[in-house]
């Protein structure tokens, strides 16, 4: 006879507003097999736990059924204080009051009503549960970080500092990122190489980093603690092991005439190339869309010219699987190209530039070698003007969120503009200043006051061509909502910050959620920040939201150091709640009847064969197997199965079925 | 007479839709105290003996739901609830289930106000479609023909 004890939670007055809590426990007092049904406050905190405990204790309840909310959220505090108590905890469960409840209903009979089948829902369903113990699993210590701009670098130093191998894999030739492509970071302007190259050094020479540039994750199996990675290294047509990184053939390739990427097409690179010169590794790599000798058979200068005799013309892509204990997701972000503003004439107008863009043109290793020169005619703009929330904050584009970091780099471009051309002046079309961060404020301040930016408070409805001058059209709100037209020289639209365009199919591969504008999803938005829902895999950076370098490196070391907690245990356990064949006393031995639908359906080929033999060793039957190892408890097996011969420990076919029986028998 | 109250009972897996359905509470999104939820750990888990059984117990009206298609935390458990769907759907008239009883559905961990409106517009179509009543008809004849 079970002895179920039900504890309803007011979750302050999250649940006990809508929800007339004491009528939920008296109702569930009356429920067979209910021994103890009690109501409190915070059921979560010590007293409420505490009042859990004791009643285990001292009632000898056998299941434990709290009300409160989603077991999303407190699963994992309940089973333990029953543990605690000495109850397994695979004895409790949670029914969800307040989030599949409280929180969505109005205060009603019907509300109240719906608490009390929840709860004797999850008591039919506790009555059926069984002690299942944790599977133990290996811990392999090894992380990989999929993305090598500064939070990969510095997730990946945080994890190889602290004893544990990182493999570092990288999509571009180089790691570096998006800030090596800036040229002064806000609020310090400190020059971004300046304190960037030195980390992508360290990687390199760090012996506990394996890095692999020009190469993507390709599938990602497995779980927490023994992923298996499989990583698609993309044929950079040399060898690395020979190449010296001299740069004759980069000097030497014919064909020069290649939107350089790192420079956002504002200057040109070769068909081999390395992407920057304080590139990390400092090799270069045939870009073969590009290669005369792979589109048109001819060339190979590179080869002829190459000290060491490094190219490979005939290399392929590898393909190499890795053992990893953690993930860390550090895949950046991407800029929105403004095409899809035709008033602000993007792609039309030479001098109509995005942020990244004037990023390039201010460094001192940009195509201008720091000067700010217009890319039409390279002349010095007199006028310039920026416009911010280009695309963000703009529900009509489909961008409703603000990037975030827009607000401080206008700021900062338009300060190294008052810099470097002292005559000059320029505007900023802004919606609102958000400057919240530490010395922000007096960032933007310094700006409008040392600087002599004028910001105008309002949107730029047109931008056009006239007589050589972009004629700027919009609006200033603050002084009586005047139209304000503006002849600039350049214009530099603060374009949306958008998630990677590869980031979806990552996601997919890698099984993590992802938002509508596809940045990976956190597991809990304020508690676990760089978590994802799928164990062992944690976030990094810009890939979760639009975020400035300070954030990024907070979050990368966060996300680091739960590597590291994890790291520090040489074993996981890990929940039970996976499939089992039944057995049964000879001559039975199992109803599975071998027709291994289970196997085919398994997405983990956790199901193999086990041959049941006689005393005299005859085989007798061939019956499936769940490899409790690979099994991850999806249960697809078990809807499968036509004899109803494997079932899921935790969501076995009699609790699903005492569920709905449960959940639909009221009154 | 009072208003019929449909009984709607949901079948979502863990990783999406109960999640889902956790963000519209977060969001405070309001939706109608028809619809109870049963967690899977995935869609690919539900027997869809279970709709069935549902249906026996007294339901007027279901929700499937789980992760979109190729968002399955488990890879492809959603593609065998989809098939399983395909094929079960196909089978309902025979039955004498009106196939609008059944809702099937793909909610993401993000999608908390299309779980609301999923749970409304389930509760207006069953609501519209009346009590589902065939079940008790034909077990009421059951029981007569073999009391004969």
């Amino acid at each position: 006879m079970s002895k179920i004890g039900v504890f309803i939670c007011h979750c302050g007055e999250n649940i006990s507003a809508t929800v007339d809590v004491a009528r939920v426990a008296e109702a569930a007092g009356q429920i067979e097999g209910v021994a103890f049904s009690t109501d409190y406050k915070y059921m979560c905190s010590d007293p409420g736990q505490t009042m859990i405990k004791q009643a285990i204790k001292e009632k000898g309840l056998t299941g434990v059924v709290v009300g409160s909310c989603s077991p999303r959220m407190h699963e994992p505090t309940f089973r333990k204080a029953c543990q605690e108590a000495g109850l397994n905890p695979f004895m409790c469960e949670m029914a969800n009051l307040r989030e599949h409840c409280s929180w969505v209903h109005d205060k009603s009979e019907a509300t109240t009503q719906k608490a009390i089948d929840l709860v004797r829902t999850l008591v039919e369903k506790v009555k059926l549960n069984k002690p299942l113990y944790s599977i133990k699993v290996p811990v392999t210590k090894t992380a990989l970080v999929i993305g090598g701009g500064i939070a990969g670098i510095q997730a990946s130093l945080d994890i190889a500092n602290a004893g544990h191998q990182v493999i570092l894999v990288e999509r571009d030739p180089s790691i570096g990122g998006h800030m090596s492509q800036l040229s002064e970071t806000f609020p310090t302007l400190d020059c971004s190489q300046c304190i960037l190259t030195p980390r992508m050094v360290e990687v390199a020479q760090h012996p506990n980093i394996k890095l692999m540039t020009y190469a993507e994750l390709e599938k990602l199996e497995g779980s927490i603690g023994s992923f298996k990675a499989t990583i698609r290294k993309k044929a950079k047509s040399i060898d690395e092991d020979l190449c010296n990184g001299c740069g004759t053939c980069t000097t030497k390739c014919p064909t020069k005439k290649i939107p350089s990427e790192f420079n956002t097409g504002l200057g040109m690179r070769t068909a081999i190339y390395v992407p920057f010169p304080q590139a990390v590794p400092n090799k270069p790599v045939i870009d073969k869309e590009n290669c005369s000798y792979y589109q048109k058979g001819k060339c190979k200068v590179c080869e002829k010219v190459c000290p060491t005799g490094a190219i490979r013309f005939d290399q392929e892509d590898e393909l190499v699987e890795l053992e990893v204990g953690a993930v860390v997701i550090a895949t950046g972000f991407d800029i929105m190209q403004p095409s899809g503003f035709p008033e602000y004439g993007y792609g039309k107008y030479k001098d109509v530039i995005t942020g990244l863009q004037f990023e390039r043109l201010a460094s001192a290793s940009g195509p201008t070698l720091g000067e700010i020169r217009r890319p039409s005619d390279g002349k010095i703009p007199e006028k310039i003007v920026f416009v911010a929330c280009a695309g963000s904050r703009d529900p009509a584009k489909g961008i409703p969120y603000c990037s975030k970091i827009c607000c401080m780099y206008t700021a900062k471009h338009a300060m190294l503009y008052q810099h470097k051309v002292h005559h000059g002046k320029s505007y900023i079309f802004y919606m609102d200043i958000r400057a919240a961060g530490k010395n922000y404020e007096e960032f933007v301040r310094r700006a409008i006051v040392e600087d002599e930016v004028n910001y105008i408070r309002g949107r730029v409805s047109k931008i056009y061509e006239e007589n050589g001058k972009l004629i700027v059209k919009g609006v200033d709100t603050l002084s009586s909502a005047k139209p304000v037209e503006i002849e600039a020289d350049m214009v530099v639209l603060a374009s949306a910050a958008v998630a990677n365009p590869g980031a979806e199919a990552l996601a997919q591969k890698m099984h993590v959620s992802y938002d509508s504008y596809n940045f990976f999803s956190e597991a809990h938005p304020k508690l676990k920040p760089v978590e994802t829902n799928t164990a062992g895999i944690f976030l990094a950076g810009a890939c979760q939201a639009p975020k400035d370098i300070p954030e990024t490196v907070s979050q990368a070391s966060g996300a680091a150091s739960k590597v590291i907690i994890l790291f520090s245990k040489d074993e996981l356990s890990r929940d039970p709640l996976i499939a089992v064949v039944n057995r049964s006393p000879a001559p039975v031995f199992s109803t599975c009847v071998g027709c291994f639908m289970c196997a085919s359906a398994c997405p983990y080929q956790a199901i193999g064969e086990e041959l049941i033999t006689n005393r005299q060793g005859k085989v007798i039957k061939k019956v499936a197997k769940v490899n409790p190892g690979l099994c991850q408890g999806c249960g697809t097996c078990v809807a499968f199965c036509r004899s109803k011969s494997i079932d899921i420990q935790g969501y076995s076919n009699e609790q699903m079925c005492a569920e709905v029986i449960a959940l639909l028998n009221h009154e | 007479m009072t208003e019929f109250e449909p009984k709607i009972i949901a079948f979502v897996c863990n990783w999406c839709t109960y999640a889902g359905a956790d963000l519209t509470g977060t969001s405070r999104i309001k939706y109608a105290q028809n619809v109870k939820i049963i967690r899977f750990p995935c869609t690919g888990r539900i027997d869809f003996m279970l709709l069935l059984k549902s249906f026996g117990e007294g339901a007027d009206g279901i929700i499937v739901s789980g992760c979109h298609p190729n968002d399955c935390h488990y890879t492809s458990g959603n593609f065998h609830a989809r098939r399983r769907w395909i094929m079960f759907r196909g089978l309902l008239d025979m039955l004498g289930i009106d196939v609008r009883r059944i809702q099937y559905s793909w909610v993401s961990a993000a999608e908390g106000s299309k779980w609301a409106d999923i749970v409304n517009s389930t509760v207006n179509t069953i609501r519209e479609l009346g009590p589902y009543t065939e079940y008790e008809k034909v077990a009421g004849y059951l029981e007569k023909e073999a009391n004969q």
